[in-house]
């Protein structure tokens, strides 16, 4: 049980998010912010090495660079992916980004450009970036670490920056195929796709959390994946790589209180 | 030198007039032309359509009432992730915006430069990018597939802002950052552009390695501003970092009473060699440590 209390939740949603880019072939692994990006850097070390990886501003790099100020650290570069090659690469499918959004509906449409009123928004939030793009290109993921109605909408988001599974927002002609989201890796649990029209399931709930906690905290319906269980607590072989991939503990700063994995009752 | 395409930053934007359309060059607080904004902040220029992938040269200028509507895909500050005085202007409600993907925005610029009226994509479709822009429309492919494709509208620009690391007077530039970002665009986008740069050489005489540095040629570019230490307080790579300090100290001044107008009074009004003295001139911007990602 030590162990257990040791490991922190931020620790637990790195290993969680690692999980999304198992299988995804030789693609560009995109993790924004810190805990996507770990979780992106770990699925590299570990399972899935055939990931490409940048050192967050334009170069390739062959091993993960790790987070915050970088001593003597010097990054492996083994080619170039400036911002214009980035969307090529998007245009051309061959990645799966990661992003927090700051609102998220059932269709898994993502807002990240201004919340309230378009023409005088309650907050102006940084723009739809690229979000469109991505979403309709790409396999994409998403990271929620304050999971609650205000990210998790009862409607639809206020501004659809991403796009999603909403047949009214699909007209005829237009190419749906290259969109695939795969996993929201919130705070409380891990949620998918796949329900019936690709409704949003629990996947997994972290330890010592119910579906009615994360159910309240989202503003529609979800359903349960069969077999829906505990999220897997990181090993000791993960944790120990996150210390390298992480040595200022960056993670410990992204959840209020940095909680343990465990959630208390 | 018959070809002298030197100005002062001052008479490069007295080129400029209220109402046109302006690209600035850069990404978020990296390689922005600061010097030249800052120089439409002390001039009459009003009612612009700023064209950027912006930061505080948006937020600037949007602060300073220069802004009728902005055409953007995001405003940043990077490590501050909300542009304080963007934010203002648009929860106010004061500028009008077309708000575009990152793609589309650099497809829009694309399709100015290749003089055609717009360029296809998928990217909006199904999103609110389209519902807010009734302007933009879609197109059906004419071939078999019959696919409904964006018609990216051309984002043609009156004129251009871009900062380099070298150039001449005749307007041939290098860009020694590690990446270049999309100012190649806005170069081809603009029927004027105007570069400011850190350092201006009389005639550039280059090796083949280094003359790959050049971005875009000198047809395009109809003035050179030589302003060292132009991009501060943005990231100016592989020259200076941004200046937290001093985007702290811009950040800061929207939270307090008539908090631009001290900042204009205390930064902007006395000229720029004065703003660079007040930054601890060139020899403290040389040193500010350069951002890691």
């Amino acid at each position: 049980m030590t162990q257990t209390t040791e490991i922190t939740l931020a620790e637990l949603m790195i290993v969680a998010a690692s999980e999304a880019w198992r299988d995804n072939g030789e693609v560009l692994a995109s993790g924004i912010t810190t805990i996507p990006r770990l979780g992106a850097s770990l699925a590299k070390l570990t399972h899935s090495p055939e990931l490409l990886m940048t050192d967050s501003e334009a170069f390739l790099v062959s091993e993960p660079v790790p987070v915050g100020p970088r001593g003597d650290y010097k990054p492996k570069y083994e080619g170039y992916m400036s911002f214009d090659r980035v969307f090529e690469c998007v245009w051309g499918g061959k990645r799966h980004a990661m992003i927090g959004p700051t609102q998220i509906d059932r269709w898994g449409q993502t807002n990240l450009s201004a919340v309230g009123d378009y023409a005088k928004p309650k907050s102006a939030v940084l723009g739809v970036r690229g979000l469109p793009g991505n979403s309709i290109n790409h396999i994409n993921s998403l990271f929620v670490p304050n999971h609650g109605p205000r990210v998790f909408v009862a409607g639809e988001v206020d501004m659809v920056s991403g796009v999603g599974y909403n047949p009214k927002r699909w007209g005829e002609g237009m190419k749906q195929d290259f969109l695939d989201l795969r996993l929201i890796v919130t705070d409380l649990c891990v949620l998918d796709f796949g329900g019936p029209q690709h409704a949003i399931r629990v996947k997994s709930l972290h330890p010592g959390v119910s579906f009615e906690q994360v159910q309240a905290a989202t503003g529609f319906p979800l359903l349960q994946a069969e077999g829906m269980g505990e999220t897997t607590l990181p090993t000791a072989e993960q944790l120990a790589i996150i210390g390298r991939l992480d040595p200022h503990n960056l993670r410990g700063a992204i959840l209020k209180n940095n909680p343990p994995a465990r959630k208390a009752a | 030198m018959a070809l002298n395409k030197e100005l002062t930053a001052a008479a490069a934007i007295a080129q400029l007039r209220s109402g046109m359309t302006l690209g600035i060059g850069g990404w978020g607080p990296r390689r922005k032309p600061m010097a030249l904004v800052r120089e439409i902040l002390r001039s009459d220029l009003k009612d612009l359509t700023v064209v950027s992938y912006g930061g505080p040269d948006v937020g600037m200028l949007c602060a300073a009432g220069k802004v009728k509507k902005l055409i953007f895909p995001f405003v940043t500050l990077d490590a501050i992730p909300l542009e304080p005085y963007y934010r203002k202007a648009r929860e106010g409600g004061s500028i009008e915006v077309m708000e575009l993907d990152e793609g589309m925005f650099e497809w829009g610029l694309r399709a100015a430069g290749m003089r055609m009226s717009f360029l296809p994509t998928r990217i909006g479709l199904a999103t609110d990018v389209l519902a807010k822009n009734p302007q933009i429309k879609t197109i059906t492919s004419p071939y078999d597939d019959g696919e409904v494709y964006v018609a990216m509208p051309a984002l043609k620009l009156d004129a251009a802002l871009l900062h380099v690391n070298e150039c001449d007077r005749l307007g041939n530039t290098l860009v020694r950052g590690a990446d270049t970002f999309f100012d190649h665009l806005f170069a081809r986008a603009a029927g004027r552009c105007y570069v400011s740069t850190e350092v201006l050489h009389d005639k550039l005489a280059l090796d083949a390695e280094t003359a790959k540095l050049n971005p875009y040629e000198r047809y395009l570019v109809a003035g050179v501003v030589h302003a060292p230490c132009g991009a501060h307080p943005t990231y100016f790579g592989p020259n200076y970092g941004w200046d937290m300090e001093h985007l702290k100290r811009y950040n800061t001044s929207a939270t307090e009473d008539n908090g631009w107008q001290k900042y204009l009074d205390e930064f902007v009004a006395g000229g720029e060699a004065e703003y660079l003295t007040k930054m601890g001139g060139a020899e403290r911007v040389g040193k500010l440590k350069l951002p890691v990602f």
